[in-house]
């Protein structure tokens, strides 16, 4: 395997009294789709904010290209390349389309760049191009998480984390998601995917983690894991 | 005789719309009602008058250095009382009662540097008084509204179309997403302490030049006016503390003529209270619906 562009060691993180996460270990190779998969409450969330820099480890490292980003703050992990959309949306209510995207593109200072990524945002997302002047809080549930993954991408990631993309969509949205977040590999994006749906994220993903109660119990290939007794009754409805 | 009112009272509305823009910016990005801006108003005044005073630099430059004075005076306030807050994840009460403090605080200071005593402020400009038809118009009025005027259209401007503008509202529509676009959202607070602060000392100084008269008493019932303003508008929306700035001086400017001197205080509450039992979100204020 090449060297791995992100890599957590013994990460450990408390949500105030509790221990949410214990321990984790991960190594994610560049151009990966890595998905983070286990139950409500497991600690899924909880890496990714870490990771992000929304929650500090109490113990780890997070090395990324070789630095430790455990100390660095929101901000900072955002200029390094590292940027998360968050569960739920997240997106800026009464701002319009436009201004939402420019916000994600807020650390960057290459206009022309900047520019280049508004095309490839908007012919990801067709959809967000027609309503690039409404205000966030109009669009649909969809519509509002295809802002929330461009904005992302306008900050010119190198690893994108994508928390429950696919949380309250209709199937037929999940489906679009899930093929955008292939498009968005194609770019040479890494991508870190945490789910629920572990079916749609395993047939997505290169590898994938599986976390329970803040400890990985198992990790493979997303076809391994597809196909793992374990995984099949616990997260995949034994079918 | 109801024209000459009415421009008295613009003149004085400006003011507090000025003044109430500082506690609406604030309240934007933090969900806090700063008590201490009062008290930063009359800081603001009592430093252009000291450097008047003691140097020859004269009243232009003297409001300039009171502005920035001001902006990082309340910027350290933020930090150093505000901020640890925030990082411990404190209730909005603590902040509220930290400000109630601070503004004490700097009240105090300003007596004990400058004495209890009124002092005297020079009068802002100054060209002599003219008449328009039946309305007395005096120079210093025709200043005041300008320069408010210009500082109201330059912070509407910095809000809606900058990119630190951008941050604010990112700030105050969602502060954890905007912390994940890379923004310093603390940097972001500071600088709205700032144009508070600033905003705040050009209109303590406007003021105090209008009445020749500076005391560190002065932001107490100015601060509640503005902040009624503020509310009466629809505290957060920076038209609606304009609005609500230009009543309140209206208000102020017709109780003293037609009901008597003595009312003048009264009456911006009484339209507070009137107002916020029709419309409780205040003018302008949209519905807020409480999300669990």
């Amino acid at each position: 395997m090449p060297k791995p562009i992100l890599e957590l060691k013994d990460i450990n993180t408390y949500y105030g009294m509790i221990h949410a996460v214990k321990g984790i270990n991960m190594e994610i190779s560049k151009g990966e789709i890595v998905a983070l998969i286990g139950s409500n409450g497991a600690g899924k969330s909880t890496t990714l904010n870490t990771i992000a820099g929304l929650l500090k480890p109490k113990k780890g490292q997070i090395i990324y290209d070789g630095k430790d980003l455990s100390h660095s703050s929101a901000a900072e992990i955002v200029k390094m390349g590292i940027c998360l959309s968050p569960e739920g949306r997240e997106v800026f209510p009464d701002l319009s389309v436009q201004d939402n995207l420019k916000l994600g593109a807020f650390t960057r200072k290459d206009r022309a760049m900047i520019q280049r990524d508004y095309d490839k945002v908007y012919s990801l997302f067709p959809r967000l191009y027609e309503r690039k002047v409404q205000v966030a809080k109009t669009l649909s549930g969809g519509e509002q998480q295809m802002l929330a993954i461009g904005r992302a991408l306008m900050s010119d990631p190198k690893v994108l984390l994508l928390d429950e993309p696919s949380l309250g969509l209709s199937p037929n949205l999940v489906m679009l998601i899930f093929d955008l977040i292939k498009d968005i590999k194609k770019l040479g994006v890494t991508i870190l995917l945490v789910e629920q749906n572990a079916k749609m994220a395993l047939k997505t993903a290169d590898r994938a983690y599986v976390l329970e109660t803040g400890r990985i119990t198992l990790e493979g290939t997303g076809k391994q894991l597809l196909t793992d007794d374990n995984v099949r009754k616990a997260y995949l409805g034994n079918i | 005789m109801i024209l000459q009112q009415v421009f008295d009272g613009l003149t004085l509305g400006i003011v507090y719309a000025l003044i109430a823009v500082g506690y609406s910016l604030v309240f934007g990005v933090l969900r806090l009602v700063n008590f201490a801006h009062g008290a930063t108003y009359a800081f603001g005044a009592h430093i252009a008058m000291v450097v008047v005073v003691s140097t020859n630099f004269g009243l232009f430059w003297a409001i300039i250095i009171s502005v920035i004075m001001t902006g990082l005076m309340t910027m350290f306030m933020d930090r150093i009382a505000l901020r640890p807050l925030r990082a411990k994840k404190s209730k909005g009460i603590s902040a509220l009662i930290t400000t109630i403090g601070c503004s004490y605080i700097i009240q105090n200071a300003l007596m004990i540097v400058f004495g209890s005593r009124s002092k005297w402020f020079p009068k802002i400009f100054d060209y002599g008084n003219f008449q328009i038809g039946n309305v007395l118009v005096k120079s210093t009025q025709v200043g005041i509204i300008t320069v408010s005027v210009v500082l109201l259209l330059l912070l509407t401007f910095i809000v809606q179309k900058t990119k630190i503008g951008l941050a604010m509202r990112a700030v105050q529509q969602n502060a954890k997403a905007a912390s994940l676009m890379g923004i310093d959202v603390n940097r972001v607070i500071s600088f709205t302490f700032f144009l508070g602060g600033a905003s705040a000392a050009v209109a303590g100084s406007l003021i105090s030049g209008y009445y020749q008269i500076v005391n560190p008493q002065m932001g107490f019932i100015a601060g509640l006016k503005a902040f009624s303003a503020a509310v009466l508008g629809g505290i957060g929306i920076l038209h609606g503390a304009v609005f609500g700035g230009l009543v309140v001086g209206l208000a102020e400017s017709f109780a003293a003529f037609y009901i008597g001197g003595g009312y003048r205080d009264a009456v911006a509450f009484i339209i507070l209270i009137v107002v916020l039992i029709f419309r409780p979100n205040g003018l302008f204020g949209k519905k807020v619906i409480e999300k669990v």
